[in-house]
């Protein structure tokens, strides 16, 4: 199986170590063999180490080491944010950081809702069955 | 017109460095107007002779001396602090019981007695708990609120939950038991009324919140996969 994902000037990564924990940063230099420069909006550029990054699917086209103002311009143009939050990955983490900030009177709410929502599903495969054996 | 009371002076005498003063002794004596004081004195500065000793009243000698030197305990004047509320805990707020006969019910919180127990109460209608006082250490603070405006709970205080003292009965042997169990089971009447008043404003406004009646009604548990540190209550 070939690598899909290369690490290239301007691939998006997510940090998932240390303390940009869950951010996304496009890389924006190559250090060496280990560590990449990485950059981000609200981030102050610095190097990293790769296994402290997960590259994503996400590219933008920019030269090597952009100022911040052509970053973050790069970044609007390909909609990062948006491709990100839509994809399987994206809303996978938002709905991880939904359920860890609910509350416990949310949590008995959403307990209700499944119950409900399982005694809809019952009650139309109790009709298809019936169909069924009819 | 009585003499104006002055506040007390600090000193006079500014420090240059610890323990070195920006004036001379001559100078604060001066200062000081101890020149004036021994002036309106006749040139000698007042004293004030001792009053004359009572004497003290004659002890009679003790009738009974111990055998053995008994050690007096050491004197303590500690005087223990208001229990602080958590900042998670206001009135209204819904809490957790942890332990006890309610343990696991959700209540709501009315307001903080003196002796630093919370007051707390089911609704009574709703869960079961009444007017009770629970300890802030057996309780977890929920981030749920109930509007606690329209309830007086003014009159709640310690005394009202002290147990009540019995009048001391004769001891007649067969009847004793019997009598004893009927007084025990009984809740005065007003106690129901206040638990009743202060519950029907509170029903409305909980009523108010879509889920928020069988919310309380339920108790809570830990289930399978569920982290109480990394749970946001």
């Amino acid at each position: 199986m070939p690598f899909k994902r290369y690490v290239e000037i301007g691939r998006i990564a997510l940090v998932n170590y240390g303390k940009d924990y869950g951010k996304l940063v496009v890389i924006v230099d190559v250090i060496d063999q280990n560590r990449a420069l990485v950059d981000s909006p609200d981030m102050v550029r610095g190097q990293m180490n790769f296994k402290r990054l997960t590259l994503t699917d996400l590219k933008i086209d920019i030269k090597r080491v952009p100022n911040k103002k052509t970053l973050v311009a790069a970044l609007e143009a390909a909609d990062i944010k948006n491709k990100w939050d839509n994809s399987s990955w994206g809303r996978k983490l938002i709905v991880q950081k939904k359920r860890a900030s609910l509350n416990d009177f949310d949590r008995f709410k959403i307990m209700l809702a499944k119950i409900k929502k399982a005694g809809v599903v019952r009650q139309e495969l109790a009709k298809l069955k019936k169909e069924t054996t009819a | 017109m009585a003499p104006k009371q002055k506040t007390p002076h600090g000193s006079r005498n500014p420090d240059l460095i610890r323990g070195i003063g920006k004036f001379s002794r001559s100078k604060m004596y001066h200062k000081r107007g101890l020149w004036a004081i021994k002036a309106k004195n006749g040139g000698v500065f007042p004293r004030h002779d001792k009053k004359p000793a009572e004497a003290p009243a004659a002890v009679k000698p003790p009738k009974f001396y111990p055998a053995d030197d008994v050690k007096k305990p050491l004197v303590n004047k500690r005087k223990a602090k208001p229990t602080k509320l958590r900042v998670s805990i206001t009135p209204g707020t819904v809490l957790i019981i942890l332990a006890g006969r309610f343990k696991g019910k959700r209540v709501v919180f009315l307001k903080q007695l003196t002796s630093g127990l919370l007051l707390v109460t089911g609704p009574f209608k709703i869960n079961g708990v009444p007017l009770r006082r629970v300890n802030q250490s057996y309780v977890i603070a929920t981030s749920t609120k109930v509007d606690i405006a329209d309830v007086s709970v003014e009159k709640f205080d310690d005394k009202y939950f002290s147990k009540q003292v019995e009048k001391k009965k004769k001891k007649g042997e067969g009847e004793f038991f019997e009598a004893e169990k009927e007084e025990k089971n009984q809740l005065s009447q007003d106690k129901k009324d206040d638990q009743k008043a202060v519950d029907a404003a509170l029903i409305k406004t909980i009523e108010a919140v879509p889920d928020l009646k069988s919310y309380l009604g339920a108790r809570f548990s830990l289930k399978a996969g569920m982290k109480p540190h990394e749970l946001v209550f």
